[in-house]
């Protein structure tokens, strides 16, 4: 079969081996080649992969940066989000729409004669007021209605998904059917009707309370997410859940004799857990989009209240002459949403169980 | 001794992922004539089917050869161009994988996917193709074959698929069969279908066959040539009487001793201690020592030769090299004659 | 005369498959199963896919609500009302030691599952200790306890499965082909490990595997099983040595044997043509369109299983 003359057994005596070695290895040597890996949760190692992906950390940095400034600046700075700029107390009819970092004649009078005023980092807008803290105030109303939004969807989402995809059979037929309902109806015209409606009959239900600050478009919006938007979210749980049922550790939960709550607690919803944060992640983007997208068509937050979509809406009219007004709600937008979609991308990529090489 | 169809010399193979280089093949070399069916044999983490797929170049994604020649027929494959490594994959060498559920296309009629393989190496008409395509089905035992080319995959059982299979392997006439645990995923009875026919097909075409699996029950039946493996390294090989009635090297006495004996005596069975090591970190030493009840020093420190018990049979432990020492010893005073 | 700690009687579990818009046919997955298994002795089932072992086991433990038929645990009846109690008398290990435990949860906290839902231990302390205990049981490093089960190897985790399955105490448990995904070298391990348990602890087994020489192994007794039904029982060595049904011939002589001399001599009995799809069994015995013997009777009436003597049961016409 082979051929012999290749290796003579003789060779191996000449092989100066040390005898010694030919002792039997000991437990302790022999364990030193067989250690367990070092321990990782599945968290740790999903950060490990979150931290290598380079846009996802932009995205928290930048994330973080909108975030601290949007609370500090309005200690910084001087002006209000409503307040027309004043000089010695009398309001300056002439500073209105100045270009970013310039001052109007009245300021300028006042700055030569000693007093220091805050610079206008992005102008002002045509009633004179302060468009770098208008633009800061409507941030903040975007990012919170992008999280409250978000936060109603993931509740009802959630109740709504898990219980139709554990209880199954004709439960989760007809809710699911009811899901399909909602999904095939078109979300714009939808929401643009709720709004209508609800504007007229929060109004005089709320006058004098906290909420009229906000403007009864904004709650209307709320209400409205709490009606359409639930349902990808609940699509999205219930395929997960029935995807999590058919694995054996859920049988074997049963066959220790667990009841289906504690089931549920504990070995399906932490499972979904990445799947539904993630989803969450990207869903903040799409409400802050659909927010200033109302409030460019005027539905949205109450004036004198800014919020990144009226201020772009406010802009269009002097484009032309003052593109400045358009460009930073706009910009803010963008790198906000954009944000988020990265890193809600760069999340998936390190936590979805599904994409595990 | 038959014609000299592969030799595969030191073949090393790598994934390189993200975690780190995983070595899943460590130098493994062995010849294959006409005619023979060589058996490898080994546990998940052996590197049995890494070294077929890197014979055929087939290896996924982050894997690569990094060291070592194979050699068709004189002509080293490795470092052929893709459009003539197309040629061999199924043309001279072919390749039958574990589940045929999913090794066959579920879109493609059973007569649609053999007609393909057998267009893309020859060079006959689609007519000719179809009557090739009878021919083979009839060959491999598949009944009513003018009814079947027309079926999908889904409507044929698991050991019909797995002929399927089989047929679109040889419709070629390949030199190499490489059967990478055929019958793992099949019952026992219709294993034995299958095994009877691939040894059937061996005699009427006269091809060689690699047989890959970790059954030492099939392994014993079909191969005349046995390969043991273990985390990338060859542990022995030899012929198949030698393997089994005198095995050399540790594991492969150890694998022996694990299986429940068929002679009806319950003798408890002697496992081998300890968990299949990781291949990202492998040892400097013997892959095996840390589970071997027979380790010595020398295990753990140096990777043991390969030697050559008889002409029959090589392996590598160092248990055999103390044998030497020990006889050599007992005849008074080491060193050459 | 000690009496059976499990008897299932005339076990049916059909599951319905659409066939059309509005109807629906059974698959018979399990068609009138009778057997019992003595205190501390493992039965064994063997089959091929599709034979039922499986359902067997799950609706034994009312994992699958049965179609028919009972299920006694120490002559008390088992239905969905008292099951609950009875999980801590009759537990499970599944096959596959990748999926049958929860990514997310710790060693200790898989295996004190069933003390929590069960109350068992009174304190954090006993509970802490139990489960130490148990890992001891089944061989593994109670230093591993706050590990994660993906960190361990496919054998490692089988024997969490079983330390799970022996936290209440069981005094039966169905072995759902616990070795089968594993490699041979770690399968013989977990052999020894539930032989050591059934001799330490008195617990019997149903054993459920497809591997031949394993249940040979580890079995007192084997059943085989066909299309859903038992077409054999007798003591391990009487079956393997002397088979009766032809169905169990075939299957005999198919496994193959690590032994070339063995092999090479040896003559097979090769079953021609496939398993019948369980939607439509064959009228009568369903081995009958496989067997060399079938004759008129088989496809007219099905055969129960008659004694032959010595605890050799057989349900056939021809022997």
């Amino acid at each position: 079969m082979y051929d012999p003359n290749t290796i003579p057994k003789k060779h191996l005596l000449s092989l100066q081996l040390d005898l010694k070695k030919f002792e039997p290895a000991t437990e302790e040597e022999k364990r030193q080649t067989d250690q367990m890996r070092e321990s990782t949760t599945f968290f740790r190692d999903g950060m490990r992969k979150l931290v290598k992906n380079p846009l996802a950390m932009a995205s928290i940095v930048v994330l973080v940066l909108i975030i601290v400034t949007i609370f500090v600046a309005p200690l910084i700075v001087p002006y209000g989000y409503q307040d027309m700029i004043t000089v010695d107390g009398k309001r300056d009819k002439t500073a209105t729409n100045l270009a970013p970092f310039t001052y109007s004649e009245l300021e300028q009078k006042a700055i030569e004669s000693g007093e220091s005023i805050f610079p206008h980092i992005f102008g002002t807008d045509e009633l004179g007021r302060d468009y770098f803290i208008r633009t800061i105030y409507g941030t903040r109303v975007s990012l919170a209605v992008g999280l409250f939004a978000s936060i109603i969807v993931l509740i009802i989402g959630l109740l709504y998904g898990s219980i139709s995809g554990y209880t199954g059979g004709k439960t989760d037929i007809i809710m699911m059917r009811i899901v399909d309902i909602i999904y095939s109806l078109p979300d714009m015209l939808m929401v643009i009707l709720l709004s209508v409606v609800l504007d007229a009959v929060l109004k005089n239900a709320l006058t004098g309370t906290a909420l009229a600050k906000i403007g009864t478009n904004m709650i209307s919006l709320f209400i409205v997410f709490g009606l359409l938007y639930w349902v990808g979210m609940a699509r999205l749980v219930r395929g997960q859940i029935l995807t999590i049922k058919n694995n054996e550790y859920i049988l074997a939960a049963k066959a220790i004799g667990a009841k289906p709550g504690r089931i549920i607690r504990k070995h399906v919803l932490p499972n979904c857990m990445s799947v539904i944060i993630i989803s969450t992640a990207l869903q903040i983007p799409s409400a802050i989009f659909t927010e200033s997208f109302l409030s460019f068509v005027g539905l949205g937050v109450q004036a004198p209240m800014p919020s990144l979509g009226s201020l772009a809406n406010a802009a269009r009219g002097g484009l032309g002459s003052y593109p400045y007004k358009m460009i930073f709600p706009a910009l803010m937008i963008c790198l906000i949403v954009l944000a988020f979609n990265l890193l809600g991308d760069g999340l998936r990529d390190a936590f979805d169980p599904r994409l595990r090489r | 001794m038959g014609e000299l169809l592969l030799q595969v010399k030191n073949l090393h193979t790598s994934f390189f992922t993200d975690a780190g280089e995983v070595r899943a093949v460590n130098g493994i070399s062995f010849n294959l004539e006409r005619g023979k069916v060589l058996g490898i044999v080994g546990e998940s983490g052996s590197g049995k089917s890494v070294t077929a797929y890197s014979v055929l170049r087939i290896l996924s994604e982050p894997g690569e050869i990094t060291d070592g020649q194979i050699l068709f027929k004189g002509e080293d494959i490795v470092k052929l161009g893709s459009k003539q490594m197309r040629t061999v994959r199924g043309g001279k060498i072919s390749i039958i994988f574990q589940d045929p559920m999913t090794s066959l296309n579920p879109t493609f009629t059973i007569g649609n996917q053999l007609e393909e393989a057998i267009r893309l190496h020859t060079n006959r008409t689609k007519k000719e193709a179809r009557d090739r395509a009878v021919e083979m089905l009839t060959l491999v035992g598949v009944n009513e074959p003018e009814k079947r080319i027309a079926q999908y995959p889904h409507e044929l059982s698991g050991g019909m698929r797995q002929r399927v299979m089989i047929a679109m392997a040889l419709a070629c006439e390949p030199d190499i069969l490489i059967a990478d645990e055929p019958t793992t995923a099949l019952d026992v009875t219709i294993q034995a279908q299958i095994l009877e026919l691939m040894q059937d097909l061996q005699k009427k075409l006269g091809m060689a066959i690699i047989l890959i699996t970790h059954d030492l029950g099939v392994i014993a039946g079909m191969c005349d040539e046995i390969i043991v493996m273990y985390a990338g390294s060859v542990c022995e090989r030899g012929t198949a009487d030698e393997i089994f009635y005198n095995p050399c090297h540790e594991y492969t006495k150890g694998l022996i001793r694990s299986i429940p004996s068929v002679v009806g005596k319950k003798d408890r069975l002697v496992p081998i201690a300890g968990s299949p090591i990781d291949l990202l970190n492998l040892p400097k030493g013997c892959a095996f020592a840390s589970r071997c009840d027979k380790a010595m020093k020398i295990c753990l420190d140096e990777k043991p030769e390969e030697i050559w018990i008889n002409s029959l049979h090589i392996a590598s432990c160092w248990m055999n090299v103390k044998e030497v020492y020990d006889e050599a010893a007992k005849e008074g005073g080491p060193k050459d004659e | 005369m000690s009496r059976p700690i499990i008897e299932v009687s005339h076990l049916k579990q059909y599951f319905p498959v659409k066939a059309g818009l509005f109807r629906t046919i059974p698959l018979k997955a399990v068609d009138d199963v009778s057997f019992s298994i003595e205190p501390g002795e493992t039965l064994g089932l063997v089959g091929e896919s599709g034979c039922g072992k499986t359902t067997v086991g799950r609706s034994l433990l009312q994992l699958y609500k049965p179609t028919g038929g009972d299920v006694y645990y120490e002559g008390v009846r088992i239905d969905a009302k008292n099951i609950r109690t009875y999980r801590k008398n009759m537990q499970i290990v599944f096959q596959d030691p990748y999926s049958s435990l929860n990514p997310r949860m710790t060693v200790s906290d898989i295996i004190g599952e069933p003390l929590d839902v069960h109350g068992l231990c009174a304190t954090k302390k006993d509970r802490r200790d139990r489960i130490l205990e148990l890992m001891e049981l089944v061989g593994l490093n109670s230093e591993h306890a706050n590990r994660y089960a993906h960190e361990f190897s496919g054998g490692q985790r089988q024997r969490i499965g079983i330390a799970r399955a022996l936290a209440v105490d069981p005094r039966f448990i169905v072995c759902d082909e616990p070795v089968s995904a594993l490699d041979v070298s770690i399968q013989a391990q977990i052999i020894n490990t539930f032989e050591d348990l059934q001799q330490k602890l008195g617990i019997a087994y149903l054993f459920i595997a497809h591997d031949l020489l394993v249940v040979r192994h580890m079995s007192n007794r084997i059943a085989v099983m066909y299309l859903g039904r038992i077409v054999e029982t007798a003591p391990a060595d009487e079956i393997c040595d002397h088979p009766l049904h032809p169905y169990t011939v075939s299957l005999m002589s198919a496994v193959p044997v690590p032994d070339p001399n063995t092999e090479r001599t040896r003559h097979r009995i090769v079953l021609k043509g496939d398993v019948p799809s369980p939607l439509h069994m064959p009228s009568g015995c369903a081995f009958r369109t496989r067997c060399r013997f079938a004759t008129d009777k088989c496809a007219a009436e099905c055969p129960q299983l008659t004694d032959r003597g010595e605890g050799h049961q057989v349900a056939c016409w021809n022997t």
